[in-house]
């Protein structure tokens, strides 16, 4: 009894003495295992990947920068998806004024309102998987509603996952569906939290209707605005799901964008090309680590505001 | 409140837009009913061609006794279940905690490490992939709920520490400084001071990554490959190149496939769109 209590006095007060200092990160440790393991580590294991030519299965050999080499100056599919990010990029962000529009639209209290304003934003709760086969039944040929609704005002049906210079769009038509409400349920939000005083007091000096939204409401939405921008440029450039299942990156490649590039070169039935691969990745990343700099950043300057 | 309520504006406007709001919401969520109508109808109508007039009987049982009892949709949902549940047990416990030491301690590296989580909450999926595959290959795991589950856990950590860490910091700190002053220990102030007041966040954070790993695709096709395994988004291309042109068929399996997030997202509204608009009001 005496020699357990004397052991454990000197190591009780070792811990309580530090313990403000070693309890954060006891309780970080899990977590960061967990992300260096499956995050980090595979992050700079994709780097080293990229300078190899491998299958997946036997050796790699080191190529230096060959994949780079062929993909920046040779390679007509990478060409393609590159642009195709680029088209996703800029029209995904439409998602933003259109999902202002709507909530504009419903920020109103009458019966009822709070089931339309969940039955907007119900898109977004569906898996991409589902909505892109709903869209892709919707925009069938022969048996799909929008010829069904085209053919009605006597218009000639179009095939738009057909069409390689019509089907990227309307995939990112498909994929602004969800991502609308998206932004919607955020502007919804920023809406009920705008400042009825700052707005009556604007009503007083005579602003109204795009004035008033341009120069009083918009500044107060700025918060809403950044993370529908943080979450609309992400979704477009993760944009994977709808292309993989509306038209398995065709017709005739024209639907690719890098992340499916990627994922074909690497793990599709052409072949099991790792290292190129690693290497789409790696400019993917490069791309997106743009963006989340300065996100980044601009969660910095809100931290440095708040201390 | 902005726009001009609508109470406050002439009685022509007001019907007018109780008559705009259905409307537009019909249009809107035209694509959904198309399936939902589709899902009912009998399989005559596809082959006599009747697409899109009324259904000439509904089989509204029938079809979705199909996807029940003579597909895999089962197994798949089964597979999303055990994939989901732990994942979500998983990363909140370990967010939680991650949460706790970023949200209350001031230490070297505080803001390092919390914006590497946000960083790595954000890359593409495709610079993970060719290495977690591997790592899950050689830990034996491929093909495996747990593979899956072990993987979600981790990349989901980055979004819910980032969650967490901010709710935390908007508790009163006081409280922590009392319990202190009190001589509690401090993985006692987590588990009776914080944590009861972290309830809210838990419940959204719950909802949202249930809905995140239900919905995941990309993953279920790279860590897995058959009904042994796969999740239900990762299933319905299996289930719907059985039904190859069976539409009403297909798209019953849909809405099964996508019915849990929707029923999820219902019942806990409140909690699921507090977890989402995070941060759009400062």
């Amino acid at each position: 009894m005496s020699t357990a209590t004397t052991n454990a006095a000197p190591s009780r007060g070792w811990y309580k003495r530090n313990e403000i200092a070693i309890t954060p990160w006891l309780f970080l440790l899990p977590a960061m295992v967990f992300f260096a393991y499956y995050v980090i580590y595979p992050i700079c294991e994709s780097f080293r990947i990229s300078f190899y030519d491998w299958d997946g299965l036997g050796e790699a050999t080191y190529v230096g920068t060959a994949n780079y080499e062929r993909l920046l100056f040779d390679d007509r599919k990478f060409n393609v998806s590159f642009l195709n990010n680029i088209k996703w990029l800029i029209l995904y962000l439409l998602a933003i004024p259109l999902g202002l529009f709507i909530s504009l639209f419903l920020n109103q209290t009458v019966r009822g309102i709070r089931l339309y304003k969940s039955l907007f934003f119900f898109p977004f709760v569906i898996s991409q998987v589902v909505v892109g086969l709903v869209f892709s039944w919707f925009y069938l040929p022969k048996e799909g509603l929008l010829n069904a609704i085209l053919a009605y005002f006597g218009s000639d049906g179009v095939n738009i996952l057909g069409d390689p210079s019509l089907a990227t769009y309307g995939i990112i038509a498909a994929g602004l569906w969800p991502q609308t409400a998206y932004c919607m349920i955020l502007y919804l939000t920023g809406l009920n939290a705008v400042d009825p005083e700052q707005v009556e007091a604007a009503r007083l000096d005579g602003a109204k209707g795009h004035k008033m939204l341009w120069y009083v409401i918009l500044p107060q939405l700025k918060p809403a605005t950044f993370i529908a921008f943080v979450v609309t440029i992400i979704g477009a450039l993760r944009s994977f799901d709808f292309i993989a299942v509306m038209t398995n990156g065709g017709p005739f490649g024209s639907t690719r964008v890098l992340s499916f590039y990627m994922f074909e070169e690497s793990l599709s039935e052409f072949g099991f090309r790792m290292g190129y691969g690693a290497a789409i990745a790696v400019v993917l990343f490069f791309i997106m680590l743009i963006f989340i700099t300065y996100f980044l950043w601009s969660m910095y300057q809100d931290e440095k505001g708040a201390r | 409140m902005f726009p001009t309520p609508i109470a406050k504006t002439s009685r022509q406007w007001q019907i007018s837009y109780q008559i705009i709001l259905p409307i537009v919401l019909i249009i809107w969520l035209l694509p959904l009913i198309a399936v939902a109508v589709f899902s009912m109808k009998p399989d005559a109508d596809f082959t006599n061609g009747n697409y899109w007039g009324w259904p000439s009987s509904f089989e509204l049982f029938t079809n979705y006794g199909k996807v029940f009892f003579e597909s895999n949709m089962p197994r798949y949902l089964m597979n999303s279940f055990f994939i989901t549940v732990p994942t979500v047990i998983g990363a909140v416990a370990l967010s939680c905690m991650a949460g706790f030491a970023l949200g209350i301690y001031r230490f070297r590296g505080n803001l390092l490490i919390f914006f590497m989580f946000i960083a790595g909450n954000f890359v593409p999926f495709q610079i993970l992939m060719v290495p977690v595959r591997d790592l899950t290959i050689n830990m034996g795991l491929y093909d495996t709920v747990t593979g899956l589950v072990l993987f979600h856990i981790a990349f989901q950590t980055g979004f819910c520490t980032l969650f967490m860490r901010n709710f935390i910091r908007a508790l009163p700190f006081p409280l922590v400084e009392a319990a202190r002053v009190e001589g509690i220990a401090e993985w006692r102030i987590f588990l009776y001071v914080v944590l009861p007041l972290m309830k809210p966040a838990l419940a959204a954070l719950a909802v949202l990554i249930f809905t995140f790993i239900w919905n995941d695709y990309f993953w279920a096709v790279v860590l897995t490959q058959g009904p042994s395994a796969q999740p239900v988004t990762a299933g319905i291309t299996e289930f719907n190149s059985q039904y190859r042109a069976a539409y009403h068929l297909m798209s019953a399996g849909s809405i099964v496939a996508a019915l849990p997030p929707v029923a999820m997202f219902f019942l806990m509204q409140k909690h699921f769109i507090a977890g989402l608009t995070l941060g759009a009001v400062k």
